[in-house]
């Protein structure tokens, strides 16, 4: 109870700085509007239905971006965690397409495939692909071996140890690798927006509101309803996880 | 004497291991430069020229200055230093800040409570969104670019710090106390040294971030750098350029993440499970 | 000989009110300079509680504790504490003899001599090559005569000592019995040791004070009149360790002591052991509840 009151206190305290610094004139208006104006926007704009789209527009992309990697990433994953020589030999490309900022990509993509939402899609599946991948091998490469060895004692089959032994314990290791990936793709949907200036979505929306100069309280209603989007989505999967990986304590744990 | 000789013996067999793992390496990576060339060929398509003429273009580009500049061309001056400098000064005052606060919101039992959400929710707003914002609060120029990258890297630091900070174990806390630990001791010879590999973790993810922004910022408003260039080879339609710097930008990648790792390595080698996996 | 601490009416409840659990009531002793002082009670009496007051880790609820006639008010100046867990108690991140040197930091020691007096207390313990191993690199024995050599270094006037070597095997604890002995004459460190092993804290102690179970206070202050000079084997089958030991196991037995048999009384004294420690947990249990009930309002 306390913490959450704690929780409102901060809140509000920041807005009221925000507000302060606004009205005392330390930042200009023009530039910074006051939070009160910002949230006065957002609720307009929630009643919008081009704006709604713009939502809808951004967050169906990050779905299907997400499904696809996840798609992609984890058979991948399962592949080379059980194969070590297909690993061994896949490392060094894998290490160097990994650390390609995805945003660099964003002209080629432009080129390849056009400005449509199949831009936006492809960059965010390049980019939420690797955070699911790795988690997914680290996983397999985690199993505790007197695990495997009772199965196999048991006379378990090689296809019955993935799905009876290798996948539960891998389960919580791609949950985390699927978080991350679902936070990073956002960031890609909505820069790739921004950059390339798509037809519809949140970043294409903050565009255009700051093309004029003039319409910042739109530009922070966005970035606002950006982030909500974000962290529902972050608290969402937290949540998933934790009810569905109770009997697992390292949850969360399998950063790498 | 024995000894010395069988310490020798390991580590040629060691470096013998890791030399055939090294080529092994190198192998594999020409073998795929190989055959993208070869795909690149075949397919003949203006979008993906072939990693050779990519090479020479790079040559050509960044090798072509005079010898008083040890042969690095303007461009090198003009858009990759400045760039590098960028990302990794956004990078540094990130860290710093990061690590700073989130000792201090670790250390205090009610910090978090305050700050928490607001932070939760700092964190999950692409930072590219907030652009707009810091390019008229800064102008067109490094100081936006340089305060993206700080909110963006920032976060995945301070909230690791944060959870570094506070997972101290209680024996250790009880050790310093006994021994009356001033301050200064018991934070940077305790709380932080046990933190560290949070911290880390924590490092690696906002220097990739820090990268990331780095060429978002310089795509949408700058005036040089990697990402201007970027942006401006594909507008000319002149693709080996084009790939030139989105190579440049794989390099950078893997080199920065490759220097963080052995920083890391040398930092954290009291930990005893990080002589096994080498 | 001085007084080096004295104990006062010590009392510490946790919570308050109905729901109070009382883990030490009315306690008082003194040790006196150079000794080695033994408590010995049953596990989860209170003795931990009891060490945290002294050594100013928490304030106790009443009574006062003084170390060498100044009042103990929060951690002393010249006080060590060795703890059970070694593996948690030593800095990983540090090597052998920067653990060491930890104590000594900030005092006013030049760094030659810091690293003197780390490497005496390394010599002390018998770890004289292993100042540059970390302390994963030792063994569990190896790593507890570390944090002896700590609490060494820093020269304190009262060494408290939480069941340190009850995480260590049995051979190793033997020697590392011996090891605390001998450089206790020669150091003539006070020591106050707490254990819940009745043979140990007769072999090792000047004197031996037994606690009640839960809340702890004193039932017996015993002293030990073996020679100073100990041996694992001759003083243990000496009668007088023998008689001694039964004597602090009777006392510790919560039913009446009967007539019996010296080999029928040791399987006895298991049994009570055992028993006092399923009840130990379980208040301990009702403890942690109590304590988690307080926190969550």
């Amino acid at each position: 109870m306390r913490s959450l009151y704690r929780n409102l206190v901060g809140l509000i305290g920041f807005f009221l700085l925000w507000e302060g610094a606004v009205r005392v004139g330390l930042v200009p208006e023009l530039f910074v509007p006051p939070p009160s104006e910002v949230l006065a926007t957002t609720v307009g704009l929630l009643g919008q239905e081009p704006f709604i789209r713009d939502v809808i527009a951004t967050v169906l992309a990050w779905a299907i971006a997400l499904l696809i990697s996840v798609a992609i990433a984890v058979p991948a994953g399962l592949l080379l965690g059980s194969v070590p020589w297909l690993r061994n030999a896949t490392r060094v490309i894998v290490e160097f397409l990994r650390p390609i900022p995805s945003v660099a990509l964003i002209p080629l993509v432009l080129l390849v495939v056009g400005g449509g939402p199949e831009a936006k899609i492809t960059l965010a599946v390049y980019a939420a692909v690797w955070p699911i991948l790795f988690n997914t091998i680290y996983a397999l490469s985690e199993i505790d071996p007197v695990l495997m060895d009772t199965a196999r004692a048991c006379g378990t089959s090689r296809g019955r140890m993935l799905t009876s032994v290798a996948l539960p314990h891998a389960a919580p290791f791609v949950f985390t690798g699927v978080r991350m990936s679902a936070a990073i793709a956002l960031i890609l949907v909505v820069s790739t927006e921004y950059v390339a200036g798509a037809a519809s979505g949140l970043g294409n929306f903050i565009l255009e509101a700051s093309s004029g100069g003039s319409n910042m309280d739109e530009v922070l209603a966005g970035t606002v309803v950006a982030g909500l989007i974000g962290y529902l989505i972050n608290d969402g999967l937290e949540r998933i996880g934790k009810r569905a990986f109770r009997w697992n304590e390292v949850a969360g744990e399998a950063a790498k | 004497m024995t000894q010395v000789t069988e310490r020798a013996t390991r580590l040629r067999s060691q470096a013998v291991a890791g030399l055939s793992g090294f080529a092994r390496t190198w192998l594999v990576f020409i073998g795929a430069v190989v055959v993208w060339e070869v795909a690149t060929r075949l397919a003949e398509s203006v979008f993906f020229p072939p990693p050779t003429e990519i090479v020479s273009t790079a040559l050509q580009l960044w090798f072509s200055g005079p010898a008083s500049q040890l042969f690095l061309s303007d461009v090198v001056f003009d858009h990759i230093l400045p760039s590098l400098g960028r990302c990794l000064a956004g990078w540094a005052i990130a860290v710093i800040l990061g690590v700073g606060l989130g000792t201090a919101l670790g250390r205090s039992r009610t910090g978090m409570d305050y700050v928490g959400p607001l932070f939760a929710f700092f964190r999950a707003i692409p930072p590219p969104t907030l652009v707009p914002v810091f390019m008229v609060l800064f102008g067109l120029g490094p100081g936006m670019q340089v305060a993206t990258i700080i909110f963006g890297a920032i976060w995945p630091v301070l909230l690791n710090t944060v959870d570094g900070v506070r997972a101290v174990d209680s024996v250790k806390v009880d050790t310093a106390r006994s021994f009356r630990t001033p301050t200064p001791y018991w934070i940077g010879m305790v709380v932080l040294p046990a933190a560290l590999p949070k911290i880390f973790a924590g490092l690696r993810l906002s220097l990739s971030i820090s990268l990331i922004l780095m060429v978002v910022s310089e795509l949408i408003g700058s005036l040089n750098g990697i990402g201007h260039e970027l942006i401006s080879a594909q507008r000319a339609f002149e693709f080996p350029l084009m790939w030139t710097w989105i190579v440049l930008l794989g390099i950078l990648g893997f080199g920065l993440n490759s220097l963080l790792l052995a920083a890391e390595r040398r930092v954290l080698r009291w930990q005893p499970n990080r002589n096994n996996d080498g | 000989m001085p007084t080096m601490l004295e104990v006062t009416g010590l009392n510490h409840r946790y919570g308050s009110g109905d729901g109070a659990h009382v883990a030490v009531k009315d306690l008082s002793f003194s040790v006196d300079a150079g000794q080695l002082a033994c408590i010995v009670g049953p596990s989860g009496c209170g003795k931990s509680t009891l060490l945290r007051c002294i050594a100013g880790l928490i304030p106790p609820t009443d009574g006062s504790v003084s170390l060498h006639g100044d009042a103990v008010n929060g951690v002393p100046d010249d006080l060590a504490v060795v703890f059970q867990d070694y593996s948690r108690s030593l800095f990983p991140w540090l090597t052998v003899a920067r653990n060491v040197e930890f104590p000594l930091r900030w005092r006013k020691l030049g760094k030659q001599e810091r690293a003197e007096r780390a490497q005496e207390a390394l010599d002390a313990v018998g770890l004289s090559g292993v100042g540059r191993k970390f302390p994963w690199q030792l063994s569990g024995g190896m790593q507890q005569r570390v944090s002896i050599a700590r609490a060494l270094a820093s020269k304190p006037a009262l060494l408290i000592m939480d069941e340190p070597f009850a995480s260590v095997d049995a051979q190793t604890r033997f020697e590392l019995e011996d090891l605390l002995r001998r450089v206790q004459r020669e150091q003539r460190t006070t020591i106050l040791l707490v254990t819940h092993d009745i043979d140990e804290s007769v072999y090792l102690g000047d004197r031996v004070l037994v606690l009640s179970k839960s809340p702890a206070t004193i039932v017996a202050d015993l002293p030990v009149d073996l020679p100073a000079d100990r041996d694992q084997i001759a003083t243990r089958e000496s009668a007088k360790f023998v008689a001694l030991r039964g004597e602090v196991a009777r006392l510790l037995q919560t039913v009446p002591a009967k007539q019996a048999a010296p080999e029928q009384q040791a399987d006895e004294d298991v049994a009570t052991a055992d028993a006092a420690e399923w009840t130990a947990t379980e208040e301990a249990a009702t403890e942690n509840a109590g304590s988690a009930k307080e926190t969550s309002h």
